[in-house]
């Protein structure tokens, strides 16, 4: 039944049926995610939003074929996830740049892996570099970048093999508000230019408003879905587009769900 | 302090040593067979090097030591390396490693010179064996250093293991390999050294042997002194390759930093 409902949707990228994630630890087994259903349309751009420790690194993580699931289905493109995959673009919380490794040949990284040609990838990753503003520092190495910079070079070597689908986890979780919004606003044109699918761990809310077409909200442990909230923002998104009363009541309507809990950030 | 001043200090320090070295053992006239003064000991080391004696059996330590850093080293790097990426080999290596290790390694020299005889062999044989070690373990150290992110990082791009390997755990373990091999290239001398104490018929070592027999001190000292000059230059070499290969490295650019501000002051 279910398998045939998917069938039927055609432009679909992501299908999770019935996930769930249990982890062994000393004091018994830990339900980490539970009862996980959703989709995400091809070019979608689908944030996943909840409190520390609801799970969703590790529901990115069985994205990308890092950790099995414990129970249920993982679909990419109609086939199913069991270990990470050359169509998948990952963009972790850190940067993790080879500091041996030079801007241009970090970008070309996934393309080297997969034995992609070489002169097409090279010309591909200083295109890249050009379009987020970083055409001068090919030949840098990244220690040489600033932490912006450096996420921005994370974001493009993730985009270098084509992927169908790119996973963010918090990406921009450890820099400061203001590089955070111009890297929100330099990832949303990536997105418009390049339209991939992406989906986009975070725990602030507002981010996850500002970029996402669609928000996944989260329940504190054991992760589950506590609502699917549909943003219809007019796009491109400017930053002023957070003062509008639709953006706030967004937030507000997000917020609720973490209201007497807290444990979320602003 | 200007540019010239730091060094210029340096060497005055070094003469007013010398100095009172040679003021102290003139003054209370003692005994050159105890402690030669400077004078005697360039004097012994002007002897030596004008005969060429210094000079041939500087080369077969040399010779030895270099041998014995490279077979120590090629097998230590190989065994660390299966050591550190499979868990069969470290499961049957282990043991064998823990007991070696608290082993003082200059103990086996007598039973390398009874195994492999007076000449070369057993010289490298014994300074490949005291150098093995350091790099062994921080070849395992380094190879096991790599940072999970950066593992999940080429996970995720579907990388083989021998990929993973040449890619990233490798250029990871450089700054400990390259600390490995720093210690290697010293230890190689020091067992060569031993090796001839224990039994050789030519050699540095073999020098200061009969020098002390005959009561030279002042021969003595100047071996001792080209013996660090040799350890000096051999650890030079390893700090040029580590500059070239360890760029990237945080402890090589801090060191580039200090370098640029002391030229600077």
């Amino acid at each position: 039944m279910e398998e045939t409902a998917l069938l039927v949707i055609a432009d679909e990228c992501i299908a999770v049926q019935q996930l769930r994630k249990v982890y062994a630890s000393r004091g018994g087994a830990i339900l980490a995610l539970d009862d996980i259903d959703f989709t995400v349309a091809d070019g979608e751009f689908v944030a996943v939003l909840g409190p520390s420790g609801c799970g969703k690194s590790t529901l990115l993580k069985i994205l990308a074929g890092l950790i099995p699931p414990s129970d249920g289905e993982v679909w990419l493109r109609r086939t199913p996830v069991t270990g990470p995959r050359r169509d998948v673009g990952v963009v972790f919380q850190s940067p993790v740049l080879f500091p041996w490794r030079t801007v241009l040949e970090n970008v070309r990284l996934p393309a080297d892996v997969q034995h992609l040609d070489r002169a097409r990838h090279q010309a591909l990753a200083v295109e890249l570099l050009e379009l987020v503003g970083l055409g001068n520092f090919e030949q840098r190495y990244p220690w040489e970048l600033s932490g912006g910079m450096q996420q921005r070079v994370a974001m493009v070597r993730a985009l270098i093999h084509d992927p169908a689908l790119l996973l963010m986890d918090e990406p921009f979780g450890a820099l400061d508000a203001m590089t955070r919004e111009q890297m929100n606003l330099e990832l949303q044109r990536i997105w418009l230019e390049r339209r991939k699918t992406v989906v986009f761990v975070t725990h602030s809310i507002p981010e996850a408003v500002f970029l996402a077409d669609r928000v996944l909200v989260m329940t504190p442990r054991p992760g589950r879905i506590a609502e699917m909230i549909t943003v219809s923002l007019p796009r491109p998104r400017p930053l002023e587009a957070m003062t509008t009363v639709e953006f706030s009541e967004h937030v507000g309507r997000i917020r609720r769900h973490f209201g007497v809990k807290g444990g979320i950030e602003p | 302090m200007t540019r010239l001043g730091r060094p210029i200090l340096r060497i005055v320090l070094l003469l007013l040593v010398l100095t009172f070295w040679e003021a102290a053992v003139r003054l209370f006239a003692v005994p050159t067979y105890i402690l030669p003064a400077p004078t005697a000991i360039a004097v012994a080391f002007y002897r030596g090097t004008a005969s060429l004696v210094y000079v041939d059996n500087l080369w077969i330590t040399f010779y030895e030591t270099i041998l014995g850093f490279i077979a120590g080293t090629v097998l230590a790097f190989l065994l660390g390396t299966a050591v550190a990426l499979s868990r069969r080999a470290e499961y049957y290596f282990y043991p064998f490693i823990v007991m070696f290790q608290a082993l003082p390694k200059v103990a086996l020299a007598p039973l390398i010179v009874v195994w492999f005889g007076l000449g070369l062999t057993s010289k490298v044989v014994n300074a490949a064996l005291i150098a093995f070690f350091p790099l062994m373990v921080n070849t395992i150290l380094g190879l096991r250093s790599a940072e999970e992110d950066r593992l999940n990082l080429m996970r995720s791009l579907a990388a083989t293991p021998s990929q993973i390997f040449w890619m990233l755990r490798l250029p990871g373990a450089l700054p400990f390999i390259m600390a490995g091999l720093e210690v290697a290239m010293i230890f190689a001398l020091i067992g060569a050294i031993v090796a001839e104490f224990v039994g050789a018929q030519a050699g540095l070592g073999v020098l200061i042997q009969s020098l002390n027999f005959n009561a030279d001190i002042a021969g003595v000292f100047s071996i001792l002194l080209i013996l660090s000059v040799l350890g000096l230059v051999l650890n030079q070499i390893i700090l040029l390759i580590r500059r070239r290969v360890l760029f990237w490295d945080p402890s090589e650019k801090r060191a580039g930093e200090e370098r640029t501000k002391g030229g600077m002051m």
